[in-house]
């Protein structure tokens, strides 16, 4: 396969899709390009990734309104397909507000927005969002969010368990928002969409604080090019 | 005024009725506006006229005092009279910046009007063509104990609801809130202030400017629509508050943060790939339309003819008055190229925005309105701006001074149990940490953020480049209280020194001038004292005034605030290596006491914790003296000699030393391989009383630095007009050990980090 390219999908109100797009294009080193909510069409793309921000003001709910736009067709086309599909924080939320992750995004217990660098451990290193880590392996990456206190119902979260769909946890003592069982992001049963409230595009140089997100793209990149 | 007009006022009865003195408009001035017309306002015209005479407009009283600043310098590209200010910082890129207060709608409203400020002033910056890149906060409060505070129940509902208004805005658009600070005092009862300072980053070919040019060019309004919400909001903040405010919330706007991503996208897309067919544009702020439209025709000499009906509304039968008043957000003014407008159109709405044409250029400079085909407005453009008032209000000294200064600093203090002493001046809320507030800020979003909040400055990292930006607010209205002139001088050598310790030189400043009624003449001295000291510190640190607002009637019945001349300042960092931050990096690493400290007690936490109150005559700084040791200081750090830097402020060289101490991360990558080495400690010995411990000595560092570097370090400074002494080293000990002539300070380190970081919590619940 030639080089992958990486579509960034742009909601209206999404705003780290810029630093999702530096991410991969400048310091990872890959094509990625910007794709309108508007678009019907991600012939040429190799992955979907969904930015975080405030798609629509996270008016009615986060996600609730931008997983209706156009280009979301496309998205689960993707995930139909096996190809993959990345959400980060508000693209997370998306994705469950889609129905391709299973799962809901609620406020976090403090009922206040968290910033923060969040201790966080790989649970599942044989995913290809997550094969150039080790198991168990702590990371340093940031999180901001007000609605990031994942939960699931107990028979979902049986399976996300006995499916190994649970890709990241906050270390023990270090969850921000009251996630069930830690979790920090899970994969689709097939494991092809991965959702996750940490940021890893905020963590590619280490002259911001963490370098800990590269493996997360070059793990991805990986799994496209073999 | 309110609601809907079913009939206007004639120009008689406006004029008998005197109705334009709720409008703050003084007869004299109604006078003068019908001398320059040579007939009688109607009710429309005689509103513009208010409006754009209003102190937070056209600076009435405050303009004379500002144009003693200096605003120029080899740097500066767009001093004063733009919507921002701009610095070269060199690789064609620019730095833009501005602060801007919200201190009266934040009183009454305190969620949206915290929301809005931040939300105008990142209008301002986007108007210029630059991306908004961060944002900071200087907030001031009344007292949180209830020992202290008349009502500090509402003084906690307002740190939480303004501090949650910057959250909602902020985080929403996209745009870290990177620092900021946030003071308490009882003077800020009633009053708080609110001042907002966004930073953007553009390429020197994308600067925009204000100006409607082209006869027969179009005005286009665009983003949201117009409301009746925030109408005579200018004139409100030219007002003092008098019991009951309640009613004066319908000035206050309510903002969309969603509209104005959506809008920044739009400029910022029109500006960098239409700029052909752009000619001019505009905030829409204070005084909404009318102000943004008259600037923009004054700025290039013309005159506009405005179609009201075209207006945008979100309500029905909106008055022409009301449609020129209304500070409704998220809306910008564009001067487009006649035959260019639908392009612009279609734009806009790719972005889910309105742009109309809503009138066009003429070269007779007059300002003309229709609405309903007539004609409801007819003044020359300059009438409303480049011939308002100006007042040179007279000044008095301040009572108070002489008051004051009759007592001794040191009167009142008493350090019998110094370790007692620290621990509550690291508890009392000016000094604790602010983590509660800010960890509810998106700092690192646009990933830039190389030094998030909690360190002398933030640092922002300028990409495609080896530079980054430092940037600061900072000031303490005590100071200026007790001497405006002195106390001006040391608010921007303080805010110097936060931005040399980031490895940073200071490049110009912003300013919110936060004062009190401008009819009161000990006010006004205080104004003008203290515009001469921040004048005069501003041509020793070689930065200009470059941008700021002016925010009077800081008053609740007749009490004034202190007065709160907030400075931002930015500096450019050289090379990313050169970033420095305050928090201890290793043990074994010397630590240096830079400059001498001396009894400054009066203003200071301690006076405050020990006195309740503040007095006395604090002593004049040296401004040569403290620029020589930021020179040294830069020098050291550019030599890669300092691991870590602090300015000593709040609480003085103690509560530096204990702050270094806590900011230690070994986690972050800034810090020791030892992961045991969690919290470090220090060992200092200083030759002083306890007292001196906690004397606020503007102009002095606690700085460390690596034994590797020590010789070099000691020969730089040996070789300068400053002073360095070693007075001790970081440890891993875990404690931290402060030796004086006198008992010395002997706490754990986690102990005291525990005290300073949980209290502003513990009081806010």
């Amino acid at each position: 396969m030639s080089a992958p390219r990486f579509a960034v999908i742009v909601f209206p109100g999404s705003n780290c899709d810029k630093d999702l797009l530096w991410a991969i294009q400048t310091v990872v080193g890959v094509d990625a390009e910007f794709v309108r909510h508007d678009a019907t069409s991600l012939k040429g793309f190799d992955a979907a990734m969904l930015p975080g921000g405030f798609s629509y003001g996270d008016y009615l709910r986060c996600g609730a309104i931008a997983r209706f736009s156009p280009v979301m067709e496309e998205v689960h086309r993707f995930a139909d397909e096996g190809k993959p599909v990345f959400g980060t924080c508000n693209g997370f939320q998306i994705l469950c507000e889609a129905g391709l992750l299973p799962g809901a995004l609620l406020k976090n217990t403090s009922l206040r927005f968290v910033c923060e660098t969040a201790e966080v451990e790989v649970a599942n290193n044989e995913t290809r969002f997550t094969s150039h880590y080790e198991k168990d392996q702590r990371l340093r990456i940031p999180v901001a969010h007000a609605e990031g206190r994942y939960t699931v119902t107990d028979e979902e979260l049986e399976e996300l368990t006995a499916n190994h769909q649970i890709a990241f946890r906050y270390a023990k003592g270090h969850n921000p928002n009251g996630s069930v069982d830690d979790i920090a992001g899970v994969t689709n049963k097939a494991g092809n969409v991965l959702g996750m409230m940490p940021h890893p595009e905020r963590a590619v140089e280490a002259l911001l604080g963490s370098a800990d997100g590269l493996p997360f793209f070059s793990s991805l990149i990986a799994s496209m090019t073999a | 005024m309110k609601g809907v007009q079913l009939s206007e006022p004639t120009a008689e009865e406006v004029r008998d009725t005197k109705i334009y003195r709720s409008w703050s408009m003084t007869d004299a001035e109604y006078e003068r506006a019908v001398k320059m017309l040579g007939r009688l306002p109607n009710y429309t015209e005689a509103g513009l006229f208010a409006v754009m005479w209003s102190e937070h407009c056209c600076y009435k009283s405050s303009t004379p005092i500002l144009k003693t600043f200096p605003t120029t310098g080899p740097r500066v590209l767009q001093g004063p009279g733009e919507g921002a200010g701009i610095v070269d910082i060199g690789n064609g890129k620019a730095v833009v910046f501005k602060a801007e207060s919200h201190n009266h709608p934040s009183a009454v409203e305190p969620f949206e009007g915290a929301a809005t400020g931040v939300g105008g002033i990142l209008r301002d910056i986007f108007s210029m063509g630059a991306r908004p890149v961060a944002v900071l906060d200087s907030l001031r409060f009344g007292e949180l104990s209830a020992d202290k505070a008349k009502n500090v129940e509402h003084n906690k509902f307002l740190v939480d609801q303004v501090v949650a208004g910057i959250s909602s805005y902020g985080n929403c658009i996209g745009v870290p809130t990177v620092g900021g600070e946030t003071a308490f005092d009882s003077c800020y009862e009633g009053n708080p202030l609110v001042n907002v300072m966004c930073v953007g980053l553009i390429d020197q070919k994308d600067i925009q400017k204000g100006r409607a040019a082209g006869a027969g060019n179009s005005i286009m309004y665009v983003g949201a629509t117009t409301g009746r919400d925030g109408i005579h909001g200018a004139t409100f903040a030219s007002e003092e508050f008098g019991e009951g405010n309640e009613t004066q919330r319908s000035a206050v706007q309510v903002g969309d943060p969603f509209m104005e991503k959506q809008l920044v996208e739009a400029c910022l897309d029109v500006i960098h790939n239409h700029n052909d067919i752009l000619v001019g544009i505009q905030d829409m702020g204070a005084a909404g339309l009318v102000s943004s439209s008259t600037e923009m025709a004054s700025k290039a000499g013309t005159g506009l003819y405005l179609k009201l009906d075209d207006v945008p509304q979100r309500e029905t039968n909106m008055t022409p008055y009301e449609m020129m008043l209304s500070e409704s957000q998220e809306r910008m003014l564009l001067c487009v190229k006649k035959g260019h407008e639908q392009e612009i159109t279609d734009i806009f709405t790719s972005y889910g925005l309105d742009a109309v044409t809503i009138g066009n250029v003429t070269d007779d400079g007059m300002y003309t309105l229709e609405h309903k085909g007539k004609v409801v407005a007819e003044i020359p453009v300059r009438f409303l701006t480049d011939d308002a008032p100006e007042y040179h209000l007279p000044t008095a000294v301040p009572q108070r001074l002489a008051a004051l200064r009759t007592t001794d600093a040191r009167d009142g203090i008493s350090v019998t149990n110094p370790e007692q002493t620290f621990l509550e001046l690291l508890a009392s809320p000016t000094i604790a940490s602010k983590e509660h507030i800010w960890h509810t800020y998106d700092s690192q979003v646009l990933t830039n953020t190389v030094i998030r909040p909690g360190s002398d400055a933030a640092v922002i990292r300028v990409r495609n480049t080896d530079t980054a930006l430092a940037m600061t607010t900072d000031c303490n209205g005590r100071y200026i209280y007790l001497d405006p002139e002195i106390g001006g001088k040391i608010a921007v050598a303080e805010a110097a020194s936060n931005i040399v310790a980031s490895g940073a030189t200071p490049l110009a400043i912003t300013d919110c001038l936060n004062y009190g009624s401008p009819e009161n003449p000990e006010v006004m001295y205080d104004l003008t004292q203290s515009a001469a000291g921040l004048s005069a510190a501003c041509k020793t640190f070689e930065t200009p005034v470059i941008s700021g607002n002016v925010s009077l009637y800081n008053e609740t019945s007749h009490e004034a605030v202190y007065p709160t001349p907030m400075i931002g300042m930015v500096g450019l960092i050289e090379h990313t290596d050169h970033i420095v931050t305050q928090a201890f990096k290793a043990a074994g690493d010397a630590v240096y006491l830079i400059g001498s400290l001396r009894p400054d007690f009066a203003g200071s936490e301690l006076q405050k914790l020990q006195t309740g109150s503040i007095h006395g005559q604090i002593s004049d700084i040296d401004l040569e003296g403290i620029k020589a040791t930021h020179d040294t200081l830069l020098a050291a750090i550019r030599e890669g000699l300092v691991a870590s830097a602090h300015d000593v402020s709040e609480g003085g060289v103690a509560v530096a030393l204990a702050e270094s101490a806590f900011g230690f991360d070994s986690k972050s990558g800034d810090g020791s391989e030892n992961p045991q080495a969690d919290i470090l400690g220090v060992d200092a010995k200083l030759d002083l009383e306890d007292e001196l411990l906690f004397a606020e000595t503007i102009g002095t560092f606690v700085v460390s630095v690596p034994l590797t570097a020590v010789a070099r370090f000691e020969e730089l400074f040996a070789d300068s007009d400053a002073t360095a002494t070693r007075i001790g080293s970081v440890d891993n000990s875990g404690l931290l050990e402060i030796a004086t002539r006198g008992k010395g300070i002997s706490v754990s380190t986690m102990s005291a980090k525990k005290v300073w970081k949980e209290s502003l919590a513990c009081l806010l619940s």
